[in-house]
């Protein structure tokens, strides 16, 4: 009896420290969305408060100066939303298909130079991707996609290489048995017809996870999407608009102005995200196991 | 079995690809002889056996694709081709007042490269032709029915659908990944930098001089930086990777652990850092950490410390700092993986070994760790190359700042190989160095992927842990 009442202790003791951590790890996990948020509601109006960097969190006046700066089109601010979501959107479905296409002809055709392809893709994989920067800079430049073209240009470039990253789902096509490929075409369907009305219909937390990735990297994109749209302030997406706000010169009076337009690009993603979590694990999970 | 037959064919790669070539040279021949006049007419013009045995719809593909080759070489091609040597002789000059533009070397590079591209797919192409002439020849001496157009079209969509779904997908890669990387590797070997920038000036070729520069320790060789630079992407990779994995795998265990309740709470709270752009959260981070940001501006208001902590000034606080930051994004996807897998391992294993008077401890490093590690191996590996190009938390971070006069290139002491490249290609246009440091990085990435791949347990023994 004394033992088991000790063992009940223990693991009382065991659970206290465990939400003791854990609450501190929300907390430090939290900290940084709760400080941008925070600091988009202090006003950049001189006259109220001030719109740099500030050594406390929590604003004196509760204001939405900074929303409706942005919101009232003195910036660029909703052509570069529109932006974003147009990347992403085009690139999400475009890329969505691409990877099918390219798992599904690797998963359940053998060709001749199939692992030659596979092996030549993972090579290719191992250049880092800002090598090709200059060159793929010149070459949208020959056809009118940089600058004011930017947009199409960041779409076709972001959808052109996206076959090379076919593995997480070439690896669920492969866990699906090919009986049920062979016992359809048996009854006489082809490929194709297999590969639309079996597989797709088949492979929806894949096809999810995988539009769910391909939206969400153009929404970050930063790097590329700046150079290619060089100069040309109406053809930034946000992060770009975003990053210059932050490091140009006057930052300081920027800073807020810059938590609430982050504020407001978070929340589609983040929403998005949470909504489609499962899927995302399910894919995360899938692709570390397969290697 | 299946060991000796790969090591059957690795060996002599060269000699077997001679041997190849010498078989398809021979084939090739003895086509042309054996063939009817229609085989040996498409010699020249590709696609006329086909078309006038009936299969119009591919020997028209032939045709084309042979027709806009010929045309891209003669009409466009050819000119850049022909100055490939040099990268043009013409600079660009003024004659009195009007600007007479001379050779675009970038463009001659760029061109050139692709019109020999060309050249090698129309080679293939004729060489599928012949192949395909020859299948004809044979099955219409056999007195068999070639497949009509209308069967042939299908086959697009049942045994050739291969073709259709890789076509475009390869098309892109070609032009948009494997273009570029020729380009640039072929950059390395030229001084393309500032002082020759196209088109108003030329470049050429000058050999191996940007390897002998990357591996001079002479005071404006790039040298010691290169190895001070490649030291660092190494450590961080190494801490970067294996930080995140131990303590996501005790994130996970701690949440996973029985009596712990609201345990999709916390994994969503972790979440959070994934589904957030990190271009706000770490630029927001880095900001918080500035010498007038919202710690240090605390910590003085208060009175604890006297001046600013120099988090992102200091060369090894600035490491530190990066590697802590980036334990913050790299927690939750660890966690996430980790949870499904801890799900996994056998309970009775525990169970037994509970009996057997274990501590949870010793459960742990040899129940746990080796299970994880056998399943997550691969993962380990490409989460660590990762690391080694991991742009976004160094840039959005410090920038590769703080910035030391001993270093060339433009480069900072936290700065990795990538966030380097970056800085010569776009602060200092020095795209030969450019070039040459990420060709390193592809040598450092493969060297290391393949040595660590050879040494994975899941890869030595598949039958480890099922």
């Amino acid at each position: 009896m004394a033992k088991q009442s000790s063992m009940k202790r223990n693991r009382a003791i065991g659970n206290f420290f465990s939400y003791v951590v854990l609450v501190l790890i929300s907390l430090i996990w939290l900290f940084p969305f709760v400080g941008v948020l925070l600091n988009s509601f202090r006003s950049y109006d001189p006259a109220v408060e001030y719109g740099g960097m500030v050594d406390y969190l929590i604003p004196k006046h509760f204001s939405l100066d900074n929303y409706k700066f942005i919101l009232s089109g003195q910036t660029n601010y909703l052509k570069w939303y529109g932006n974003t979501v147009l990347i992403a959107i085009c690139v999400a479905v475009l890329q969505t298909i691409i990877i099918l296409c390219v798992s599904y002809a690797l998963s359940r055709m053998r060709f001749k130079g199939r692992t030659f392809l596979m092996r030549f893709w993972l090579i290719l994989g191992m250049f880092p991707g800002f090598l090709t920067m200059i060159c793929l800079y010149f070459l949208l430049k020959q056809i009118g996609l940089t600058q004011a073209g930017a947009i199409p240009g960041l779409i076709l470039v972001s959808v052109a290489s996206s076959g090379m990253g076919y593995y997480v789902c070439k690896g669920y096509f492969d866990t699906i048995p090919k009986a049920l490929d062979e016992a359809a075409r048996i009854d006489g369907a082809s490929r194709a017809r297999v590969f639309l009305t079996m597989i797709i219909p088949m492979s929806k937390p894949i096809i999810i996870y995988t539009a769910l990735v391909a939206f969400m990297a153009p929404w970050c994109d930063y790097i590329f999407a700046s150079y290619i749209a060089f100069g040309h302030d109406s053809s930034y997406n946000v992060a770009v608009a975003l990053y210059r706000w932050m490091n140009t010169g006057d930052y300081q009076g920027y800073f807020t102005r810059f938590c609430a337009g982050g504020v407001l690009v978070a929340i589609p993603v983040t929403v998005l995200f949470m909504l489609l979590q499962r899927y995302y694990v399910e894919g995360v999970t899938g692709g570390a196991v397969k290697g | 079995m299946a060991k000796e037959q790969s090591r059957k064919a690795k060996k002599n790669p060269i000699g077997e690809f001679f041997k190849d070539l010498g078989a398809d040279i021979a084939d090739i021949g003895t086509t042309f002889a054996k063939g009817g006049f229609r085989t040996r007419v498409s010699y020249l013009i590709m696609g006329f056996g086909q078309i006038f045995r009936g299969q119009v719809l591919r020997g028209f593909m032939y045709l084309f694709v042979e027709a806009a080759i010929i045309c891209y070489l003669i009409f466009f091609g050819w000119d850049y081709l022909k100055k490939f040597t040099t990268l043009g002789t013409v600079e660009t000059g003024k004659v009195g007042r009007v600007t007479v533009y001379g050779d675009n070397s970038f463009l001659i590079l760029l061109f050139g490269i692709l019109t020999i591209m060309a050249i090698v797919a129309l080679i293939f192409m004729w060489r599928l032709n012949i192949r395909d002439n020859k299948k004809q020849d044979e099955l219409l001496r056999a007195g068999k029915k070639l497949p009509g157009n209308k069967a042939d079209w299908l086959s697009l969509f049942d045994s050739n659908f291969d073709k259709t779904l890789l076509a475009l997908p390869v098309v892109g890669i070609f032009v948009f990944t494997v273009l570029p990387i020729v380009f640039m590797i072929c950059v390395a070997f030229t001084n393309y930098d500032a002082t020759h920038q196209a088109p108003s000036k030329l470049f050429t070729w000058v050999g191996f001089e940007n390897f002998k520069n990357l591996f001079s320790f002479a005071s404006t060789g790039f040298g010691g930086t290169f190895v001070q630079v490649l030291i660092w992407t190494i450590v961080w990779a190494f801490f970067a990777t294996f930080i995140d994995y131990f303590l996501g795998i005790a994130v996970a265990m701690l949440i996973n652990r029985k009596g712990v309740k609201f345990k999709k709470v916390w994994r969503t709270i972790l979440v959070m850092t994934i589904a957030v752009p990190q271009f706000v959260s770490l630029l927001y981070v880095s900001k918080l950490f500035d010498s007038n940001g919202l710690i240090n501006g605390t910590l003085l208001r208060l009175g604890w410390i006297k001046t600013a902590i120099p988090f992102w000034t200091n060369p090894i606080l600035a490491k530190v700092m990066i590697i802590v930051i980036n334990i913050w994004i790299g927690i939750p996807y660890l966690m996430l993986i980790a949870t499904g897998l801890l799900m996994n391992i056998p309970e009775d294993l525990y169970e037994s070994a509970r009996i057997d008077g274990a501590s949870p401890w010793q459960m742990f490093k040899s129940i746990t760790l080796p299970y994880m590690f056998f399943v997550t191996g691969p993962f380990l590996l490409t989460q660590f190359t990762g690391n080694l190009n991991n742009f976004n938390v160094i840039y959005l971070l410090t920038g590769g700042a703080p910035k030391s006069g001993s270093m060339v290139g433009g480069a900072g002491k936290t700065d990795l190989l990538v966030t380097w490249l970056y800085k010569m290609t776009i602060n200092d246009t020095n795209y030969k160095m450019a070039a040459v440091i990420g060709i390193m990085v592809f040598i450092v990435t493969a060297v290391i992927s393949l040595v660590v791949y050879q040494m994975l347990p899941s890869v030595r023994d598949e039958e480890g842990f099922q």
